[in-house]
């Protein structure tokens, strides 16, 4: 039973649940392999797998999958419904685990968070410990570490961005969007480079010291029940007297934020600019959108 | 508001007319339609919509400026669904940005519709109202939503091959015009009865083995003729017999209480629910081809992003069962010449397969 290797696609929810997975999957003793950082050949293949209309941080998703199709014994994906009550997740998260078995036919591991049915977080968990021949114990002790080290190592990140928040003096901009566009290669990495490149000081809208989500995204929207949206939400309306400009990130044609995008344009008041990334690959348009962003953002502090 | 009170409510197929009822019932303030769809209202939507929002939010969004611009100061919107239960928001944001002046209700909150929540809401509209006769005229509605269902079912199975052209779509509107004058329950079941014999009896000229075809996918694309090329007429015209599954009647009643039904038949394929109707409609595909149609087409408004999640299963399924099975993807700019030709092109296919 020793040595079992999981295969984790570095994409969609991997940058949420990066250090929940790696250390859950360590702590039972077995190897994680990772996909690389996304490039063009993970997104050719993804391209490839996917429908014509699919967003793109799913045909990338597809892409790392099927590069760690022969490289292990299970490839992790799960099947996340609803993780709060009354609140649910974009369907492609519903979708995920069939849409994936189907497409690839192959060893899937997966565990299922249905809040409103029952199932937790910690019972998906356990059940995939088991499946992979580990008793009860050894599963909800390898969760419980797992979950402990995620959330101190979150509130380290947080702890710091917010200590540099109320002290830098370079601009500040709040790169807002799903974790899996903001860190991505293809999509976030790029514009965070531009930004970097002007000696701009850069915050995620996924790093936050704890914040009482519904109350403060009612600014901006108060109906949103995707709880991804509804993070970014309050995150941004947290950020938005804290920094000089937001860019919104959004990769094409994402369901839940071509809604959710529209209510915050409309009800942030500070300078904000929304990049919809797809799979072209010419950043020539984009790069030169940012820097008039920048201009604008410099002259305007000039001026007050 | 000052203003004296006008309620509208956007289009979905003929169930304006139940909804009219209803309204019209419970409230003394005037309802209105809104004026039918037509290019304009979808050129309107588009305009002030978001870009990549799937489209039945550009209808809508089209019908509340249209029936505004007529006089409405109250809207109703259903709200339910994947992203339908987050349009009401930012609708009424977009509209309000626009300078018009109105309140808007839903008839559901967190994405979800509640009988509960719909009671509150005609409150609202009605204080006066009370539970037994709200109870009353919405059974009422309920039944006549399903008895529009039931005749609209046996329509699509032959006005492909009505003898006299138009028959049926008289009928019909003969038939809705009724309903919606009905006084009580009961005058409204003899209604029914009496259009149900009427539909069997009109004369029609069908072949035993003619062609089946089977229409999944998106809701409102299904239900609204006018956002799917008038798919349905188009397919009549070709003498196929038709089966569509989504209704009023199945989203509100039938839906919840089959998942599991269904889940067990597709357990090849599917452990979960996909969201919103993306594991019913591989249900239905398994279905379709279980009971021997000759084909199935897929539509959807583009970028429906739960019906994406499902459709490389509905390929696999339909690969396995090898049935042919054809896709359209609706936005506000379709080419209607663009449906046809592929429409046409996948009869030819379905003629020549059935022939050999």
């Amino acid at each position: 039973m020793n040595n079992i290797k999981i295969g984790i696609p570095k994409a969609l929810l991997y940058y949420k649940y990066s250090i929940l997975w790696t250390a859950f999957f360590e702590k039972l003793g077995c190897t994680v392999v990772l996909s690389p950082d996304t490039n063009k050949d993970i997104l050719e293949m993804g391209i490839r797998k996917s429908l014509d209309e699919s967003c793109l941080a799913m045909k990338i998703y597809m892409g790392h999958v099927e590069y760690l199709m022969d490289k292990c014994d299970y490839v992790l994906v799960p099947r996340l419904k609803c993780l709060k009550k009354k609140e649910q997740l974009c369907t492609n998260f519903q979708a995920l685990y069939d849409l994936t078995q189907n497409v690839f036919d192959k060893q899937i591991l997966t565990y299922n968070v249905d809040l409103e049915k029952g199932f937790t977080e910690e019972k998906g968990f356990i059940a995939m410990g088991k499946r992979l021949g580990f008793s009860k114990v050894q599963a909800l002790n390898a969760y419980n570490l797992a979950k402990l080290s995620e959330e101190k190592q979150k509130k380290k990140k947080a702890k710091e961005r917010s200590v540099i928040l109320k002290t830098t003096k370079k601009l500040k901009i709040l790169l807002a969007g799903h974790p899996y566009n903001l860190y991505d290669d293809f999509i976030g990495k790029q514009i965070e480079a531009v930004l970097k490149n002007s000696d701009i000081e850069v915050f995620y809208s996924d790093v936050y010291q704890a914040l009482d989500i519904d109350k403060e995204i009612e600014p901006i929207s108060k109906s949103n029940y995707w709880t991804f949206n509804k993070e970014m939400i309050a995150s941004i309306a947290y950020h938005e007297p804290l920094v000089d400009g937001i860019i919104l990130i959004t990769s094409f044609p994402c369901g839940p934020d071509s809604l959710s995008n529209e209510m915050i344009l409309r009800n942030v008041h500070i300078p904000i600019i929304n990049l919809i990334i797809d799979e072209s690959d010419s950043n020539t348009g984009l790069i030169t959108r940012i820097e008039s962003f920048i201009d604008i953002i410099e002259e305007r502090k000039k001026h007050e | 508001m000052n203003k004296k009170p006008i309620i509208s409510f956007p289009h979905l197929g003929d169930y304006h007319i139940p909804i009219k009822f209803l309204l019209g019932h419970l409230t003394s303030y005037e309802v209105i339609e809104a004026p039918p769809i037509t290019k304009k209202t979808i050129e309107l939507g588009t305009k002030h919509s978001p870009d990549f929002v799937c489209v039945p939010f550009k209808y809508n969004l089209g019908n509340f400026i249209e029936t505004l611009d007529a006089g409405a100061n109250i809207l109703i919107q259903a709200g339910g669904g994947c992203r339908y239960g987050y349009y009401p928001e930012v609708q009424e944001k977009i509209l309000k940005d626009l300078g018009y002046n109105f309140e808007l209700l839903t008839l559901g909150e967190n994405g979800h519709v509640y009988l509960k929540h719909i009671y509150k809401m005609m409150k609202r509209i009605n204080p006066k109202t009370n539970i037994f006769k709200s109870s009353y005229y919405g059974i009422m509605t309920i039944l006549m939503v399903r008895f529009m269902d039931e005749i609209d079912k046996i329509i699509r199975k032959n006005i492909g091959f009505e003898k006299e052209k138009g028959s049926f779509t008289t009928l019909k509107k003969e038939m809705l015009d009724d309903f919606s004058s009905c006084k009580n329950i009961h005058s409204l079941i003899g209604a029914y009865h009496k259009y149900k014999k009427e539909f069997l009896m009109l004369p029609i000229d069908k072949p035993d083995n003619c062609l089946k075809v089977g229409i999944i996918g998106e809701l409102y694309t299904s239900m609204e003729p006018f956002s799917s090329y008038f798919l349905e007429r188009e397919l009549a015209s070709m003498n196929i017999e038709i089966k569509r599954f989504t209704n009023v009647t199945y989203l509100l009643f039938q839906k919840r209480l089959r998942e599991k039904k269904m889940l067990k038949y597709i357990k090849d394929y599917c452990k979960y629910t996909l969201g919103a109707d993306g594991m019913d409609n591989v249900y239905r595909t398994k279905y379709l081809i279980d009971n021997d149609y000759d084909g199935i087409i897929h539509i959807k408004p583009f970028g429906c992003t739960p019906e994406i999640g499902a459709i490389p299963i509905i390929k696999r399924v339909c690969d396995e069962g090898k049935i042919p099975i054809i896709y359209f993807s609706f936005d506000s700019q379709t080419s209607e010449i663009g449906i046809k030709t592929r429409l046409e092109a996948f009869y030819d296919m379905l003629k020549i397969k059935k022939g050999r």
